[in-house]
């Protein structure tokens, strides 16, 4: 049943380019952390992780290769995730700061108006 | 020869059906075969069926007095919280699903056997050992935290057998993931020839739907539970608002999924009624399309929802208005299907065997139930009804007057495919009309006590709301009887029913076009399929219940109907 | 040959939509686990936003050592997974199995050194309660959910290497062809385990390093 006509080198050349970029992707979130970046420290890693997750997706679990059902399986996980964020933090981003504790400190503008809720 | 001899031996002479392949318990507790599986979970939830039914009939007879009986205040609660868990997740979410889905499915798109026979049989395991587990902390004296589980009690305050229990309901749900998985791959890739997307029945397309809810929801609420074991056993703290927790977010997490949950029970119930329907209204469905869409709507829309359950938790007013927007919306496509429904009926040949007369209550009292729940989509509403027994009410009229009449709908419906014998019309006509009376006779006097301020999961109460708890308690016992008489006339059929034909309903779906019992592998040759679904326009003018198989049906291009 | 033949089962037609069907399955099953591990990172990113000092204060605690080797493990057991998917689509049987051995013993070297940060994170006092070392209290919150992402994370790990060790040993001894369909479900898993440390990498490990 295998094809004898199949060059070998194949499945070790992509796998292993791959590798090498997940591997600088890696090194290069790690290292920028311990830049002094301030509010850019947090963003740049979640998104040198969401490119290396993209890589592994499309071309170690092979999306790339594969048709549109697979495709639309693999990214409903994250739409439906999308859909949980959304809305559970249209909760927590219109809290009151004083009324209603819960509110993140940064959408606290003003302590002494104690009515920043919707 | 007696002729019932007679007919028998025909019976032993035809190929042998699925029920006939291995004799032994082992043959049933190993097999792969999905009709087998079908029937293992019948009886599981039968059984867990009426274990939850007597923890609320004791409730129900506490509840006569104002002042208690004969329960202490924390085994009343306990007996609540216990009937909640149970009905939730060992009745109602696997009931059609893992029932009639299981039986179904593969019948009605022409397959042998679902996608994961093996996954399929290990769903089931995962069912009753989630079962076990809860059965043990049920016996152990139960847990008192309703069937919600909120922080803190569940997690800090609450004595009993909270880990237990949370962890009975987490296994359960891979049982749930499990099936959907299987029916979503089932649907995709084992069609019969011919048999498009639109071709299929309606009730396929609510297997279809629900499974996409099963898988994406019921693991967010495994994780919910699995945060309270955390915090409960391991003392990791989570929601613990001392050290900054929010109890709310629990309740964010644990909604997100036991929103989509009732959806996960009323679309398969859905499905039932689109197949009854139709065939004894010798009527094709009215908005095939829509139908079809709209049952795609509830199951995505029904994400976008969940806060309407927390709108006095503490949630702030923008997400309540949010959350209250969508669920105006989500009632769209809910209402569409009604209206279908009835535009179905009108001026056709209606006949009330007991499948159609559980349908059609299912029709009115899910439009009951859905206009109520509208209600409290409205957040000056529901903070007057919220927490009351309106909220019971509610939701007792969807889930038992809306999924239990259509699983009642659907076992009368299929029972003869499945097992090969009618079961007795008059008295199944007798029970549907005493479940009816009984269901109001129970849930309608608690709209009325619920908006006069009954509180819900209140073991004594005001002496004024007496009068109204003693006609829903009566009208509970009318209920049970009428759920009661369904197990003796079903199992009087096995034994001494008439035998079945391939189609006694003469109706449309691939499913029976088969024996009644079908054979193991389902269909001797696959069919294929070139017509639209429930072409009953053509069997106008063919009597019901003549007990042949009616002659195949004309394509569309014969310009049949 | 009669060998990929058995790997045919009930109801499939033939292997190749077998092997699509699997492919659904696991897919199906992985867009589950996206929710479930999705609704811890929920809670992460709440407790975060309503208590970012807290989190800069308890998120310098993790051993960065261990995380980035950890990651680095991981993802060298997916190349070594990738590899296997594909040399078994070839036909190639020892290099199937030496890949998947390969796969395992990255995965248990995994565990081995979570079992070293484990011990030195315990060592630390990082566990949430009376005794705990960090102020203010909010702390807890990320130290309760790290134990809870990186337990649930590696018990996964865990059950990853004890299906891919049943596998591997079921094609060694040729209980299974080596065309089998499980092949993809087991490699998908894999890499899901794999995607998960990749975003808890920089989530527990990468607060405020500067």
């Amino acid at each position: 049943m295998s094809n004898s006509q199949l060059r070998p080198m194949h499945i070790w050349l992509r796998p292993i380019a791959v590798w090498v970029a997940l591997v600088l992707l890696g090194l290069a979130s790690l290292i920028s952390a311990y830049l002094p970046l301030n509010a850019f420290n947090t963003p740049l890693n979640l998104a040198i992780a969401g490119i290396m997750v993209i890589l592994l997706w499309l071309f170690l679990m092979d999306l790339i290769g594969s048709d549109a059902l697979i495709r639309l399986i693999a990214v409903a996980g994250l739409v439906w995730l999308s859909f949980m964020f959304a809305l559970t933090f249209s909760d927590y981003f219109s809290r009151a700061c004083e009324d209603q504790p819960g509110r993140p400190p940064a959408f606290c503008v003003d302590q002494n108006i104690g009515r920043g809720g919707f | 020869m007696t002729d019932a001899a007679i007919a028998d031996a025909a019976v032993d002479r035809e190929p042998a059906s699925y029920l006939g392949a291995g004799h032994t318990l082992l043959s049933w507790l190993t097999t792969t075969d999905h009709k087998r599986i079908a029937i293992l979970y019948a009886v599981s939830i039968t059984l867990f069926f009426f274990i939850g039914g007597i923890a609320i009939g004791l409730v129900r007879l506490e509840l006569m007095t104002p002042h208690g009986l004969f329960l202490t205040s924390d085994a009343y609660n306990r007996l609540f919280s216990l009937h909640g868990i149970i009905m939730v997740w060992f009745f109602l979410v696997p009931s059609i699903p893992a029932t009639m889905g299981n039986f179904l499915l593969p019948l009605m798109i022409g397959a042998h056997d679902v996608a994961f026979p093996r996954l399929n049989l290990f769903s089931w395991y995962l069912y009753v050992f989630g079962a076990a587990f809860t059965v043990y902390a049920l016996i152990s004296g139960g847990v008192d935290t309703g069937w919600t589980f909120y922080t803190p009690l569940s997690t800090n305050y609450a004595t009993g057998y909270v880990v237990a229990a949370a962890a009975g309901v987490f296994v359960v749900g891979f049982s749930s993931i499990a099936t959907g998985v299987n029916f979503i791959a089932t649907a995709h890739m084992l069609r019969a020839p011919g048999l498009t997307w639109f071709r299929l029945p309606l009730f396929v397309w609510a297997m279809y739907t629900v499974s996409m809810v099963m898988v994406l929801a019921t693991p967010v609420l495994a994780m919910s539970l699995l945060l309270v074991i955390a915090e409960r056993a391991f003392g990791l703290p989570i929601f613990d608002a001392a050290r900054g927790g929010d109890p709310v977010l629990f309740q964010h997490l644990f909604w997100f999924y036991s929103h989509p949950a009732v959806y996960i029970m009323i679309l398969p119930a859905m499905g039932v009624v689109s197949e009854v329907i139709p065939c004894f209204a010798r009527r094709t469905i009215f908005g095939y399309a829509f139908m079809v869409y709209a049952l795609i709507a509830i199951a995505v829309v029904g994400f976008m929802v969940w806060g309407h359950h927390m709108f006095v938790a503490g949630q702030s007013p923008l997400a309540n208005l949010v959350f209250s927007f969508l669920s105006f919306i989500v009632a769209v496509p809910s209402a569409i299907k009604v209206f279908n429904w009835t535009a179905t009926l009108h001026r056709a040949e209606i006949t009330f065997e007991a499948p159609m007369l559980y349908a059609l209550g299912f029709v009115g009292l899910f439009t009951i139930g859905g206009l109520t729940g509208l209600f409290l989509a409205s957040v000056p509403i529901d903070i007057h009804a919220t927490d009351t027994y309106f909220v019971i009410a509610h939701f007792h009229f969807v889930m038992v007057g809306g999924t239990v009449s259509a699983y009642m709908a659907g076992l009368h419906f299929w029972w003869p495919k499945v097992t090969g014998r009618m079961y007795s019309e008059a008295w199944a006509r007798f029970a549907a009309i005493t479940t009816f009376l009984g269901f109001n006779a129970t849930f309608l006097p608690q709209f009325v006590m619920g908006w006069n301020g009954m509180p819900r999961r209140y073991h004594y109460y005001p002496d004024v709301f007496q009068a109204w708890h003693v006609m829903s308690s009566v009208g509970a016992l009318i209920l049970a009887v009428a759920y009661v008489l369904p197990l003796i006339y079903f199992g009087w059929s096995l034994i001494y029913g008439r035998r079945a034909g391939a189609n006694p309903w003469n109706a449309t779906g691939l499913e029976w076009q088969t024996s009644s019992p079908p054979p193991k592998e389902n269909f001797h040759r696959i069919p294929r399929v070139d017509v639209e679904p429930y072409a009953y326009d053509a069997f106008v003018h063919l009597p019901m219940a003549d007990n042949r198989t009616p002659p195949s049906l004309p394509s569309p291009a014969s310009g049949g109907g | 040959m009669s060998d990929a033949a058995s790997a045919l089962r009930e109801p499939w037609p033939d292997l190749d939509r077998q092997r699509d069907g699997v492919s659904v399955g696991i897919w199906l099953f992985i867009a589950s686990e996206v929710l479930f591990f999705g609704a811890l990172f929920l809670g992460y990113a709440v407790y975060r936003a309503l208590y970012p000092e807290a989190f800069r204060i308890a998120g310098a605690e993790t051993e960065v050592f261990y995380g980035s080797v950890n990651l680095l493990l991981l993802l060298t057991s997916s190349v070594t997974m990738t590899i296997a998917v594909d040399a078994s689509r070839h036909g190639m049987r020892r290099t199937v199995i030496a890949c998947l051995a390969l796969t395992i013993l990255l995965g248990a070297a995994f565990l081995m050194f979570k079992g070293l940060e484990y011990s030195a994170d315990i060592a630390k006092g990082l566990l949430p309660g009376a005794h705990f070392p960090l102020q203010p209290p909010q702390t807890q919150l990320f130290w309760g959910l790290y134990w809870v992402m990186t337990g649930v994370h590696a018990i996964h790990l865990a059950i990853g290497i004890a299906i891919v060790g049943a596998f591997a040993v079921m094609l060694w001894r040729r209980l299974l062809p080596i065309e089998s369909p499980a092949m993809l479900g087991v490699a998908t898993y894999w890499h899901f385990v794999d995607t998960v440390w990749i975003i808890l990498f920089p989530l527990l490990y990468l607060v405020d390093r500067s």
